[in-house]
């Protein structure tokens, strides 16, 4: 009998499962309707409510914010950011359309490099699948134009990210994401779900907070006020 | 069960059952008879059922159930008949009060006798507040105590805020918190019998932060605690004074405190500290 | 992993008189404690949270062969593949029967309760492969031949010293008079050797905190990011996991995650949620090639529908050995297996037998706290209690408590021998303890009277005073 076999027999028996007894159908109903749980409070604003709260909580991870009006301010934002840390005019970057489309050319300072991250890149750039208000939370998603190392490798990482795309809890999110992947015809999921709280970081030494573990010691946030 | 709606559907004067405890009777009666005055005040009419010895917790918490059982019917019989049943101690208050009826899950009979007998069942201090409506006492004690909170009494029975409120109308008393006063004593029924060193070095902790506060008496609601505690500041050299709550509650303080030399006691009231 | 759980008293001791081991320890309270307190302070909803995430597995556990036939197909679809594994060592051939397909030669380690549970890193390097934890925690304890004493936080139990001494130790690539005295220091030595790792490993292992039955994912939780790179920069990505981690849809893997971090570490999120859906897609820039689950039972099937289901629903968060008092006494070596702490307490004895833990869930004061913070709501004092009734139906018990039990038993049957008995005890000690108001030394009390005195019973008992004072207040 294989382990499989085994196994489900086993919890089968264990459960006194028996035939008929409609299991099968609720589980199926139970997962077809991804029916919602009660949502905190802090996690049902949406709008400006949204945009305050989102501000408000990833600054409280140490994430840091840089404000924009517009698309055409990213560049700029971006430059002055690694001015700011000394860093140099150089970033990997998602080779995504919703990066595409910005105005980087206004910087010819700012070397770009579009792909997957190497690891000797400091800085990236990339877009992010939506933001989480309830806890100042990025919601990042692997694809062609998004791999997931930029997320993980430079010591610092810049998203772009439009008040728009800022929703009141993570059930939202991935409503918003049902909704993207039955739009473009992908019904499954993209390989990687990131969804990121500030920098990286450890407590493993005496319970001291150092940031920077592992992924990236800076989570910077230029955010495009489209919210009219 | 708020406290209105107890002492709405209470009788004016009803009728206690004191469920003494073990330690208690073997210990300390002081704390029973302190337990009696209280419950008097308060207009209970108290009666003491003869046919009472433990809870039967060292059973149940050994993994002894037959005998545990044994001793449940042995305590639901003797208390029959009485408005409530009233115990100085959270600990065996939680026994009774949570794990009688769990050990008669299988008969559905005694499942509910238990559970019956288990909703008369209060410990003493969250009695008197929350059924009997006391909200003071008018005792008197000259000193500054600090309050352990046991934990069957805090975490089965809720017992937290009715010994403070109590306590905040002795005359003469400073309260004063314990950084740590929900932390576990060490001492834990047969825990202190088969794990005597990890128990005397959890105690030790307990009784540094007792120490740390500067006050001269400690207060709980359970002889166990009260043992291990006042036995640690004793073997330390610390002279903490350490009682039942019920006894400053009921002006009961002519015994030495627990753990307490006679002479200690004599020279401590002829000062008047 | 080799179980000393039988000499639990001895490791104590250890624990107890190592006073390094002490100053490690005492960090805990101040840490993990307060946070937990403030986030939930932030989040009024957090005990009707509970109760839900309580109910979601539940309802998990009770349907589980249903959920996991519904992951496995999604996991199929996804393009992963699952493997069950009945115990620890098919679980272990599995693994490596993967990296050795592979050619794997190295293998990065995200946090693995599983592995520790299957003792997967002596057999991969038993089998040539070089298995490197990338949890800082994880990484420090490897280079130090230790075991986890902490399922969030395995190296809890140490002091910086010892790291900084550890480090010097093993990592010779460096200036042997750099400064490591500061811990941003420690970790960026770390975060460079184990850079260097991630880059050059073939296969990547992580654990997951969930399976999730709708999409067939499965999710991690951390704050180092440890687990991504783990998973993102290797050939293939091998989850090593347990059948309870099921849970139905994203919504009620984020229910629980809302209970999660608080309860673990004080976080209202972690850093990294990460959710894994099969290997990298054929446009993807990045990611695994391959995505395969090795799926544990070790005895787990057979916790359902007994007394011990409702352990399944822990979700390894680790609050209750941050309250347990016993376990900050001792430390987590001391219970002598991969899960200590309260939960390890009902655990361990499930998965190794009571005969070899039965010390686990004797070792507790029932003191409750552990219940009163478990984010899942499961009755662990109870359910410790259900061993020791488990113990003493078989008669492991020491001999020596059951007589005294049985002894005292006797007694307590019998009111009025009772009464004779505890009237004649009070006399005895109150006569011989008055002037001192308690004894250093006391027959059959020499456990108490090691480290306490005992105070000295008043004299009379109560229930002879009572009949003395008020003969007619006494009913029978």
């Amino acid at each position: 009998m294989s382990a499989r076999d085994d196994i489900l027999d086993g919890v089968r028996w264990s459960l006194g499962r028996s035939d008929g007894d409609g299991a099968a159908e609720r589980v199926r109903q139970r997962i077809g309707e991804h029916r919602r749980n009660p949502i905190p409070t802090r996690g049902q604003d949406n709008g400006a409510a949204a945009l305050k709260r989102f501000i408000a909580e990833a600054e409280m991870v140490s994430a840091t914010i840089a404000p924009v009006a517009a698309e055409a301010d990213v560049p700029g934002a971006v430059v002055a950011y690694l001015a700011s840390h000394n860093l140099p005019a150089r970033v990997a970057m998602a080779p995504d359309p919703s990066l595409a489309r910005i105005p980087w050319s206004d910087r010819p300072t700012l070397e770009i490099r579009r792909g997957a991250a190497h690891p000797d890149d400091q800085v990236s750039v990339t877009p992010v699948f939506a933001a989480i208000a309830e806890t100042g939370t990025l919601m990042l998603i692997s694809g062609p134009g998004t791999p997931t190392t930029l997320n993980l490798l430079p010591d610092d990482h810049i998203v772009v990210l439009r008040a728009s795309q800022i929703v009141g809890s993570y059930e939202d999110a991935w409503d918003q994401l049902r909704r993207a992947r039955e739009r473009d015809g992908t019904l499954d999921m993209p390989r990687t779900v990131n969804f990121i709280t500030g920098p990286s970081r450890t407590g493993d030494i005496e319970q001291k907070l150092v940031m920077g573990a592992h992924g990236p010691r800076r989570l910077h946030i230029v955010l495009i006020e489209d919210h009219g | 069960m708020s406290s209105s709606d107890s002492a709405a559907s209470r009788p004016a004067n009803p009728r206690v059952a004191l469920f003494v405890t073990c330690l208690v009777d073997l210990f300390r009666p002081s704390v029973g008879f302190a337990a009696v005055k209280l419950l008097e005040g308060a207009g209970c009419r108290v009666a003491v059922p003869a046919l009472q010895t433990c809870c039967g917790q060292p059973a149940f918490n050994s993994g002894d159930r037959e005998t545990a059982r044994a001793i449940a019917r042995q305590v639901i019989d003797a208390f029959a008949g009485y408005d409530y049943v009233v115990v100085p101690s959270g600990s065996c208050g939680g026994m009774l009060h949570e794990h009688y009826s769990a050990l008669f899950a299988d008969d559905a009979d005694l499942a509910a006798r238990a559970g019956d007998f288990g909703k008369r069942c209060h410990e003493l201090i969250s009695f008197l507040v929350d059924v009997m409506g006391v909200s003071a006492v008018a005792a008197r004690y000259a000193g500054t105590a600090t309050y352990h909170d046991s934990c069957s009494g805090l975490r089965e029975l809720s017992v937290k805020a009715q010994p403070r409120r109590l306590l905040a109308s002795v005359a003469g008393l400073k309260l004063t918190e314990l950084p740590g006063a929900e932390v576990c004593c060490g001492f834990g029924g047969t825990f202190c019998v088969k794990y005597p060193e990890i128990s005397d070095r959890m105690v030790a902790d307990k009784t540094r932060d007792i120490v740390a506060t500067g006050a001269d008496t400690l207060l709980a609601g359970d002889m166990g605690c009260l043992l291990n505690i006042a036995g640690k500041l004793r073997r330390d050299g610390h002279r903490v004074r350490v009682r039942h709550v019920a006894e400053v509650l009921a002006g009961a303080l002519d015994e030495p405190a627990i753990g307490e030399p006679a002479t200690e006691h004599a020279q401590a009231r002829h000062t008047g500290v | 992993m080799q179980s000393t759980s039988h000499s639990f008293k001895d490791n104590a001791r250890a624990a107890m008189a190592n006073p390094t081991l002490q100053r490690a320890m005492g960090n805990m309270r101040h840490g993990f404690l307060a946070k937990r307190l403030a986030a939930i302070d932030r989040l009024p909803e957090f005990d009707a949270l509970r109760d839900r995430a309580r109910d979601i597995k539940n309802h998990a556990l009770e349907h589980l062969d249903v959920y996991l036939e519904a992951w496995e197909a999604k996991v199929v679809s996804a393009g992963g593949h699952v493997h069950w594994a009945r115990d620890a060592e098919e679980a272990r051939r599995i693994v490596l029967a993967i990296c050795q397909r592979l050619d794997a030669r190295t293998v990065t380690k995200g946090k693995s309760m599983i592995a520790e549970e299957i003792a997967l890193n002596p057999f991969l390097e038993a089998n040539g492969i070089v298995p490197v934890e990338t949890d800082l925690g994880e990484y420090i304890i490897q280079i130090r031949n230790e075991s986890p004493s902490h399922i969030i936080a395995p190296a809890i139990h140490l002091v910086q010293d010892q790291i900084e001494q550890s480090f010097r130790e093993i990592h010779t690539q460096f200036d042997r008079d750099r400064p490591l005295v500061e811990p941003r220091q420690l970790v960026d030595e770390a975060r460079g050797v184990l850079r260097d790792k991630f880059i050059a490993a073939d296969v990547g292992i992580t654990g997951a905190n969930f399976l999730v039955a709708e999409t067939g994912s499965s999710i991690i939780v951390t704050n180092e990011g440890n687990g991504d790179l783990t998973q993102t920069l290797t050939k293939a990505h091998i989850v090593v996991t347990s059948l309870e981690k099921i849970v139905p849809t994203l919504e009620d893997a984020q229910t629980i995650l809302r209970v999660l971090a608080r309860s673990a570490t004080g976080q209202e999120y972690s850093v990294y949620t990460t959710v894994s859906t099969g290997p990298r897609r054929p446009n993807d820039l990045d990611g695994p090639g391959e995505y395969h689950v090795v799926l544990l039972d070790n005895g787990r099937s057979r916790m359902l529908g007994t007394e011990f289901q409702d352990m399944l629903r822990c979700i390894r968060c680790g609050a209750c050995m941050n309250h347990c008092p016993v376990y900050a006494t001792v430390g987590g070596h001391a219970y002598g297996w991969v899960y200590p702490g309260p939960m390890g307490a009902v655990l361990t004895p499930s998965l190794i037998g009571v005969d070899e833990a039965g010390h686990l869930p004797n070792a507790s004061t029932f003191c409750g706290k552990c219940e009163s913070v478990c984010p899942m709501r499961i009755p662990l004092p109870k359910m410790m209690r259900h061993w020791r009734e488990r113990e003493f139906e078989r008669h492991l018990s020491p001999a020596a408590m059951r007589w005294g039990i049985a002894a005292w038993a006797f007694l307590a049957k019998r009111p009025k021998l009772y009464r004779w008995v505890s009237g004649l005890t009070a006399n005895v000690l109150g006569l011989l303890g008055r002037a001192h108001g308690s004894f250093r030394n006391l027959p059959l009390a020499g456990g108490w009277t090691l480290g306490r005195d005992m105070p000295t019973p008043q004299g009379e008992t109560f229930h002879r005073a009572w009949a003395r004072r008020r003969p007619r207040g006494t009913h029978s």
